[in-house]
This record gives structure tokens, sequence and C-alpha cells, in this order.
């Protein structure tokens, strides 16, 4: 009589179950791949974790599915045609992505934007944190259960877009930033309408103050889930938000400010001891209305005159290297440019903040039980162009 | 009513309940989905929600059954297929059979069963046996846990369920829907006797009990660990497509409704309005529709909840069912006990 391989298995089965049946029950750990298509990855990240029952024993995050090689792709493109595709890193707030390129840019041919441009520059820098943030702050009550704060989220999100649109052309990928100064000026009555906006903002930040941040349940899902000490997080390399709410005051804007104006206006830095998810949204939270008093202090005062300093007409770098790192609204953003004197960069490297960011999973996520991965991942926030470029 | 029932033979009396609980049943879904979900929801999240089926999008419903009708049945590879697809109707029968037992009038109910709380509770938790069968048929992880979750999670809250329901039977010595909605209607409050007594102003710690774990037994959110959309994309639903799916849903949403007009019966007063003789044959008429309405009523606290609400982790909510709701719920009995015996 053949014995099939199922029945033999079934056999094998058997024996270890009597082998054990007065010991303690052993259980089989599971594989369990969240993602790459998966609702809480916004996008394609992929985490591979290995649980026992719903605890994870390890969990790796695997990146690299929606490489795009911009770095790549930046060394064949002429310096003003580079923000088209960098624009579509970080793609809910992406005109701070121009800003840190323009600014190594133009620290390599030496010349500095007009007061204008500049407070344009960072009034837009700001609006883009907004535009950006306020998405989280809808999204990870989704996180977490809570279906509708995102809906507010886009619907007041989108006050800002429309001041951004109005400004600069597009919604999404405004391309607006250029060497020497911005595309173009103000439109008539925007400064009315964007101070609007971020009265809307406000209103919409004490919204989910009172829906989402305020809830027992929502509270007792965060605190004290994902706590990064402040000495794991920086050795991990993470900025932004993620790092202050761990204790660490730490703010490019405040720290070196390059180019941007945000020295001229009285803000505040938030940070929050505890480093666990809950203060990840915290900090977030009062940064967007930071951002808003950011923005309404500068509307008050930009000063008049041009938006374009004496450039030349088809741009050639010197050569040399710089680096620029800006506080966007996920982390420090920072790009290399090497320059061999020519109308296309040499060498672009990107440091981008999610990608830092991210790299803390394996270590964060060990012990923690499935409703927390999301959780904790939906806290530390990040935009998967913005992982892998 | 009863004369004409009276006069029928027994198949064909049973042909007309049935119809009507069919009729019953998807009328309730039906206008449920649609106000509560579609346009309640939509409000509250500062849409419009449907609008284009229809007159201000009222038959966004038939365009859903039309579109879930036309997708493919999908059965995974290695799923078991009986098991499969048996699921979603074992979930859905355990829905029909919650509104056997329900009263709408005098005369109007399909079974009256002096065992009828007793049966509700029984065959309101067959569906965790289709849930269960869902999750370990779909041959994927994702829905393997989520049945297990739900598993856990209605057995936890199965308990505090029906020891909420323990109070009203002490008070009402009966454990027939009709008898309890009578008790109900022919009750007094300390001697006044005007609205009848509702149990929900003596039994209101077992209400609050009863929609909790209600809320768990449909695993809405707060309690929505099993489905949980943003981590285990809707557990055991995650490999449905098409009518399965939306038997699902139906299963979802009537048994929202069904649980709530159990709840409506039990603390509400069920068909009875205040004022009028409980034996008048105009209940038989006006009965459901009080019903529907005091359902509709009950539904919107579900959804609300469910849409305003984050969700519980497992280990709270197993936390909130034991150490909390069933020692509430048994010191309700108590004192229910105690207060029965003495007044």
């Amino acid at each position: 009589m053949t014995v099939t391989e199922r029945q033999q298995l079934s056999y094998i089965a058997a024996q270890a179950a009597d082998a054990r049946v007065n010991l303690e029950i052993e259980t089989e750990g599971m594989t369990l791949n969240i993602g790459p298509q998966h609702p809480a990855t916004h996008g394609t990240l992929r985490i591979v974790a290995k649980l026992d029952g719903e605890q994870v024993v390890s969990a790796e995050p695997v990146m690299g599915y929606m490489h795009r090689g911009y770095e790549k792709l930046a060394e064949v493109r002429t310096y003003p045609q580079v923000t088209t595709l960098i624009n579509r890193i970080d793609w809910l707030g992406s005109f701070a992505n121009e800003v840190p390129f323009i600014l190594a840019a133009e620290r390599l041919m030496e010349v500095e934007a007009p007061p204008r441009a500049q407070w344009i520059r960072t009034i837009l820098f700001e609006l883009s944190r907004i535009a950006n943030i306020t998405l989280f702050l809808g999204d990870m009550a989704v996180q977490v259960g809570a279906i509708t704060p995102v809906f507010f989220a886009f619907r007041d999100r989108e006050h800002v877009l429309n001041q951004i649109e109005a400004a600069t052309g597009g919604r999404f990928h405004p391309n607006f930033d250029r060497i020497g100064g911005l595309k173009d000026d103000l439109p008539a009555g925007w400064v009315a309408e964007t101070r609007q906006a971020m009265r809307k903002i406000r209103t919409f930040c004490d919204q989910i103050e009172e829906l989402v941040e305020g809830n027992e349940i929502f509270q007792a899902r965060t605190r004290g889930i994902g706590v990064i000490p402040a000495d794991i997080g920086l050795s991990y390399g993470l900025s932004g938000a993620n790092i202050r709410a761990s204790g660490v005051d730490w703010d490019l804007r405040r720290d070196s400010p390059c180019g941007l104006v945000h020295d001229q206006v009285d803000w505040k830095v938030w940070t929050h001891p505890d480093g666990d998810s809950f203060a990840r949204f915290w900090v977030r939270l009062q940064e967007t209305r930071e951002a808003t008093k950011i923005v309404d202090q500068l509307l008050d005062a930009i000063p008049s005159g041009p938006i374009m300093a004496k450039v030349p007409v088809i741009i050639k770098v010197p050569a040399g290297e710089a680096y620029v790192e800006t506080e966007n609204p996920l982390g420090v953003m920072g790009y290399y440019v090497v320059s061999k004197g020519d109308v296309y960069p040499f060498r672009v490297k990107i440091r981008s903040a999610s990608f830092s960011n991210v790299s803390i999973t394996p270590w964060l996520l060990k012990g923690v039980y499935v409703p927390d991965i999301i959780t904790i991942l939906g806290s530390l926030y990040f935009i998967l162009g913005d992982i892998d470029r | 009513m009863i004369s004409l029932l009276a006069e029928l033979s027994y198949w064909q009396v049973t042909s007309i309940r049935v119809v009507a609980g069919l009729v019953a049943v998807l009328l309730v879904a039906g206008t449920l989905v649609y106000a509560h979900l579609f346009k309640m929801v939509s409000f509250m999240q500062s849409r419009l929600g449907p609008m284009e089926a229809g007159p201000y999008g009222s038959l966004q419903l038939l365009a859903e059954i039309g579109k879930f009708l036309q997708k493919e049945d999908i059965v995974p590879a290695r799923a078991d297929r009986f098991v499969f697809k048996a699921a979603p109707f074992v979930v859905l029968t355990s829905t029909f059979l919650l509104l056997v037992v329900l009263p709408g009038g005098p005369d109007a109910w399909f079974i009256s069963n002096d065992l009828g709380v007793y049966l509700a509770m029984a065959v309101g938790s067959v569906s965790v046996i289709g849930i269960l069968m869902a999750g370990w048929g779909s041959a994927s992880k994702y829905s393997l846990l989520g049945g297990l979750r739900a598993t856990g999670q209605l057995i936890a809250y199965e308990l505090p369920l029906l020891l909420a329901v323990v109070g009203v039977v002490i008070q009402a010595e009966t454990m027939n829907l009709q008898g309890i909605v009578l008790a109900q209607a022919e009750g007094e409050i300390f001697g006044w006797g005007a609205i009848g007594n509702p149990f929900i102003l003596t039994q209101f710690a077992g209400f609050g009990i009863f929609m909790i774990a209600m809320q768990a037994e449909l695993t809405q959110t707060p309690f929505d660990m099993p489905v949980a959309e943003s981590e285990l994309v809707t557990g055991y639903m995650t490999e449905y497509s098409g009518l399965r799916f939306l038997l699902f849903f139906i299963g979802e949403f009537a048994t929202a409704g069904v649980f709530s007009a159990i709840a409506a019966v039990l603390f509400l007063g069920g068909w009875y309005v205040p004022g009028l003789d409980p034996a008048d044959n105009l209940f038989n008429v006006l009965g459901p529709l009080v019903l529907f309405g005091k359902v509709v009523l009950l539904t919107f606290l579900v959804f609300w909840v469910r849409f305003t609400f984050p969700r519980f982790r497992e280990d709270q909510l197993q936390r909130l069912a034991w150490k909390f709701l069933v020692p509430l719920a048994l010191a309700n009995i108590v004192v229910t006990g105690v207060l029965k015996v003495a007044l």
C-alpha cells in the first residue's frame, strides 16, 4: 500500500502531538505580509511580520516597490527641470520638496532670492506643511478605526490646497520654486483668502482635538504604544515630529534657517516627553496650529520688491558641492548636490525623512500586537514616495 | 385578523408569515442601509452621499445590489469550497431566524413562543459559526485572524447580552416577547400607569449593557476588531466578492436592525403606544410602524457610535466585557431580583 505524502505528514503530526500531549502547547509561528497593497501602508510598503498568535516576533519593512530613481533621473535633467521630479517625492506637501534643492543650487550659484521671494517661499513652505499634516491628523484616526475625521481632514485641507493652487497653479505639484526666486507673484486678494483658510484650519484643529485626541479609546489605543526613547530615535536618524515627540528639541526651521525666514516670526517648537504614538499625534497637531500662526505673521509683513534675482537664462551651476536640509513636513529633508559646472547636476543625493523614520520599525514593532502595528505605522507617518524616491 | 388567519390552512398561514417576514427584513435592512449608512453618515462626514440613483439617491441600494450581482463570484484556490460558500448563508440565516420571535402587534407575529428571548439569543449566536466558517474557509491569514477575533469577541459579549436580558425577564415574569411587551404596556410606575412601564426606566443599566454588547455582537466600531478595515482589511470578509459579499453586507445591517428591534421590544415597549388599549386591533397595523420607528431610533444610536469612535484593541475589549460588563450585569440581576421580591 502506498502511503501518500499527506498521510505521512498527518502521521508525523499525530506522533508529535502525542509526544507533547502533557507539555505546554506549542504553537507555530505565522508570517503575515502586511502590504504591498494594504490600507495601512497608504502606498506600497510591505512589512513582513512574523507572528506568534497576534504578537509580532519580528517585523521587517521591505521598501522599493515605488522606487522611481529620481536621484539618477536628476542627472539628465537641467536644474529647473529637476523640481518637476522632486515635487513627487512627498506628494502631500510637494512645494516643500522643491525648497531645499533650490536652496542648494542657489548656494552653489551664490545667488540669493530677493526678500519678497523668500517670504512667499516660506509661506508656501508652511502651507504645504499644513496640507500634509492635516491629512495625517485625519488618517491617524482611520488607522485606529474612526472613519469620520479623515473626511473632515480632506474637507479642510481643500482650503489650503485652493490657496496653493491660486498662487502656483498646481494643487499637488506646484513646480513653482525657481533658482533665484519664484515663478510668479501672488495674485490679488490672496493674502486675505489665506488668512481665512488659516482660521478654518485652526477650527479643524480644535475639532480634531475634541473628536480624536480627547477620545478615551483613541488614548487607550495610542498612549504607551510604540515608545521611542530619544537616544534610540536619534541613532536611527529619526527627525521631524517623530523625534520631537521623544522630547528632543530640534527643529531646523529654528536651529539653522537657511534661505527661509522662520527667524523673522514668533513661534514655538513643540516637544512631548513621552515618545509614544499619542505624543507623535499631539506634536503634529500643535505643529499645524503653529504653522498657521507662522503663516499669519508672515502674511502681515510681506516685503515688496522683485520676486526674482538676476540669474542667467540658461542656468549653469558652478562646480562644487552643497548640502542643504530643511525641516519638511515629514522631517529633515536634504539634498546633496554635486555640480561640475554643467547645466545638469553631476550627482544628487536625496536625504528623505520617511526613509529614516521607517528604518526604526524592526526595532519598534518587536513584541507588539497586530493592531498596534497599524497604530505605530500610522503615527510614524510616512509617505511612500518619500521612502522610495 | 385572527379570524382571517384561522380560516386558512396551516401551510397558507405559514406562507403568508414567511413572505411577510422576508419583506419585513428586506424593507428594514434596505431602509436602514439607505437612511442611515448612506445619508445620515454622509451628513455626519460633511458629504452629500448618493445623489444620482433615483430621486435624491434613494435607489442607491438597488444600484449597489445590481453592481454586486454582476461581479464575479471568486473562490480562492486553496479555500475550503463548501465551507467558504456556505458561510454567508449561515450568517444570513441567523439574522432571519432572529426575526421569527419578534411581535409587531397583538396578532402580528410569526411565532409566539414562550421561550422567545431564549430562542432569539440562541439563534443570534449562530452567526458566530458562519463567521468562523468564513475565516477558516477563506484560506487567508487575514481572514483567519478576523474569524478568530470575531469568535473570541462574540463569545465574550454573548454573556453580558444574555445577562442584561435576564433583568427584563425577571421583571416581566415571562420569556415570551409578546408577554414582555404586554407587561410593559400594562405595567405601572409606583401606581402611575399612564405610560405603562417601559423597562428602560427600571432596567437602564441592562439597556446600557445590552446596547454595548449589541454593538460588539454586530462587530461595529468601537468593537469592529474582527473586520478592522485599516488592519485586517475587513477580516473574515477579505476573500469574498460579488453576491456572497453582499450577503455578508446585508447580514451585517439587517442584524443591526433586528437586534435593535429586540432591544426596542425588551426596553422601549415594543409596538405599544401609551394611552391606547393594547388589545386594540389598530395595533396590528400601527404596531409594526411604531416598532419600526423605535428601531430607527436605536439604529441611529448604533451608527452614530459606529462612525464616531475609534476601535478598541482585542485585549481592551475583552477586559471591558469580563471586568466591567459581566459584573455590572450580574449586579443588575441581583438588584432586580431583590426589588422584585421586596416590592
